[in-house]
């Protein structure tokens, strides 16, 4: 178990200075996630063109991990298609559960693979993603209820 | 500073006291565990886990039932675990000390048992600001089922409590007033015996939830006065599980029963079921027997202890700790009421709390982060989470060095 394998100079650059933080106005869908563990708080919005994440982002307050997964996450699912969003959903969850699972190909995400040995901060990483997820299965805004990691 | 703590330290025998405690000799990732997550939860001395490993290796049977030996050693034992509590908070007598839990099904019992059948709409229950979770959900639950109203008192900015601002909510329709003696986000003191007796000359029920209290400052329940007080043995060096409802035996006396069961009833039939006498009236089904020996080993050990050097070096710590983490930029104590309890709940700017116990963690130092379950005390401080150091009487000031270095090295990981 190393920090620095946590706390990897890509995840600390995007929680120094976030991509797409803020809010996206009108967006298709806005769907806000909630840690209660810890008390991290975020919302994702969307803007679709048809099937396709024309753009996104998110805001509110979370440690490191939750922030730099969050804002890695905006910058690699803009312009992808839902089900390539989702298939990535799909491929973050197992490389934060997964020791076997594969980061190539992932690019600066692969910097989130270091969260598995921390247990305890897979939520942080994860929680933007299930926000993420249940945002792309909604097509009203404001339609959804909140997402939990509970 | 450090040489005045040292010698303050060197009167009070840490290092002996610490040889009670296996396991703080163990290593965390590579380093010497420093526990200062005493909030949370203390660690056990020697003595409470050899009562129940005693216990459970000698005399387990089931308690109050049968004439054979062993559940006449297990009674006797469970029995006399009671009689210690009692003499350790000063209690009257052993009927009103009631096993139960925690403090958070104490907190249930009495908002069910006590309140519920008396309650009526308009009628007020008053907290404060400053509570935990379990002193504000359970009373919000009666709130719903009875149509009383809660009132909460507010804070201030140092996370004080006014007690003039609270005797000003002490309405003619306030039944019930219930409150922390010790802050577990904030760490404030509050004045209770002051309150109670306020409450008392209103005719107001009290209630005071003792979690963070019972391990920092002798108690005594005669002399505060109040209707109910509420502990957990856990806090207090004992096991989880186990906790004590201690309650007026006049209060007592007139409350229904909270759950029916064996050992809480003298006869049943089908027409009518009368109930046993005090405290087992509120003891239904087989409690926790292991639990409760060893939280009266657990007070039987701190009788033997120097426990007012103890909390003098409690308070030490607590004085060199805020001096130091003081000292760190950027650091902002949230909590700095004038009467304090052990604890430093803080936040770094730049450093998330989460992200500091993961990193504190890794030098083998053990904080809670998060809301504490006092989620209206973060939204009252507009933070989302705290970072806590709690401390206990086996606790250093070598720990607290430790733990100032850990956070000026968080802060240079996100500078």
């Amino acid at each position: 178990m190393e920090l620095n394998d946590l706390y990897r100079d890509v995840i600390l650059d995007h929680n120094r200075n976030p991509r797409n933080f803020g809010v996206l106005e009108p967006a298709d869908a806005s769907v806000e996630g909630f840690n209660p563990l810890c008390g991290d708080r975020l919302t994702v919005r969307l803007k679709m063109a048809d099937q396709t994440i024309e753009d996104i982002r998110f805001e509110g307050q979370g440690c490191a991990i939750s922030t730099a997964s969050a804002s890695l996450m905006t910058e690699a699912v803009k312009g992808k298609s839902r089900d390539e969003a989702l298939a990535l959903f799909t491929r973050i969850h197992d490389l934060l559960t997964d020791d076997d699972a594969s980061s190539d190909d992932l690019g600066k995400l692969a910097a989130l693979s270091g969260v598995r040995e921390f247990p305890a901060r897979v939520k942080c990483a994860s929680l933007c993603w299930h926000t993420l997820a249940s945002a792309l299965q909604s097509h009203e805004p404001q339609a959804l209820p909140a997402v939990s990691t509970e | 500073m450090k040489n005045i703590a040292l010698a303050e330290e060197s009167r009070f025998d840490v290092d002996s006291l610490r040889r009670e405690f296996p396991i703080l000799a163990r290593t965390v990732h590579g380093k010497p565990l420093a526990y200062l997550d005493n909030g949370a939860s203390a660690q056990r001395p020697l003595a409470v886990i050899e009562a129940v490993d005693n216990y459970e290796r000698r005399h387990h049977a089931n308690i109050h039932r049968g004439v054979h030996t062993l559940s006449q050693e297990a009674t006797a034992l469970y029995e006399a675990a009671r009689d210690r509590l009692v003499d350790f908070i000063h209690a009257r007598s052993r009927h009103e000390l009631i096993f139960v839990r925690g403090t958070t099904e104490a907190i249930n019992l009495v908002a069910q048992s006590y309140a519920r059948p008396r309650l009526v709409s308009g009628d007020e229950i008053l907290i404060t600001h400053l509570e935990h979770h379990a002193n504000i959900v359970p009373w919000q639950m009666l709130c719903e089922q009875t149509g009383a109203t809660l009132v909460v008192a507010p804070i201030d900015a140092h996370g004080d409590v006014s007690a003039e601002a609270i005797e000003s909510l002490m309405s003619e329709r306030t039944r019930i007033f219930a409150c922390a003696h010790v802050s577990n986000a904030l760490g404030t003191v509050l004045p209770v015996k002051r309150l109670v007796a306020a409450a008392k000359a209103r005719g107001i029920t009290t209630l005071i939830d003792g979690a963070q209290a019972i391990s920092h400052m002798p108690v005594d329940v005669q002399d505060l006065g109040c209707d109910f007080y509420a502990f957990s043995g856990h806090k207090l060096y004992g096991p989880t599980g186990i906790g004590v409802l201690y309650g007026r035996e006049a209060v007592l006396d007139r409350m229904p029963p909270w759950q029916g069961g064996g050992d809480m009833i003298l006869t049943v039939s089908f027409a009518k079921t009368t109930y046993n006498s005090l405290p087992y009236k509120f003891e239904a089904g087989t409690p926790n027997i292991s639990g409760a020996i060893g939280l009266g080993a657990a007070v039987e050990f701190l009788s033997g202890i120097d426990l007012a050097g103890a909390h003098a070096h409690e308070h030490a710590l607590l004085d060199y700790a805020t001096a130091s983490l003081s000292k760190i930029d950027d650091l902002r104590i949230i909590g700095t009421a004038k009467a304090k309890a052990s604890l430093v709940s803080f936040v770094v700017k730049g450093a998330h709390p989460h992200d500091l116990g993961t990193i504190l963690d890794e030098q083998g130092i053990a904080i809670r982060t998060g809301h504490h379950c006092a989620m209206p005390v973060m939204e009252f401080f507009k933070v989302p989470a705290t970072a806590r150091a709690s401390f206990a009487f086996y606790n250093t000031f070598e720990e607290i060095d430790r733990l100032s270095a850990a956070i000026l090295r968080a802060k240079s990981i996100f500078d």
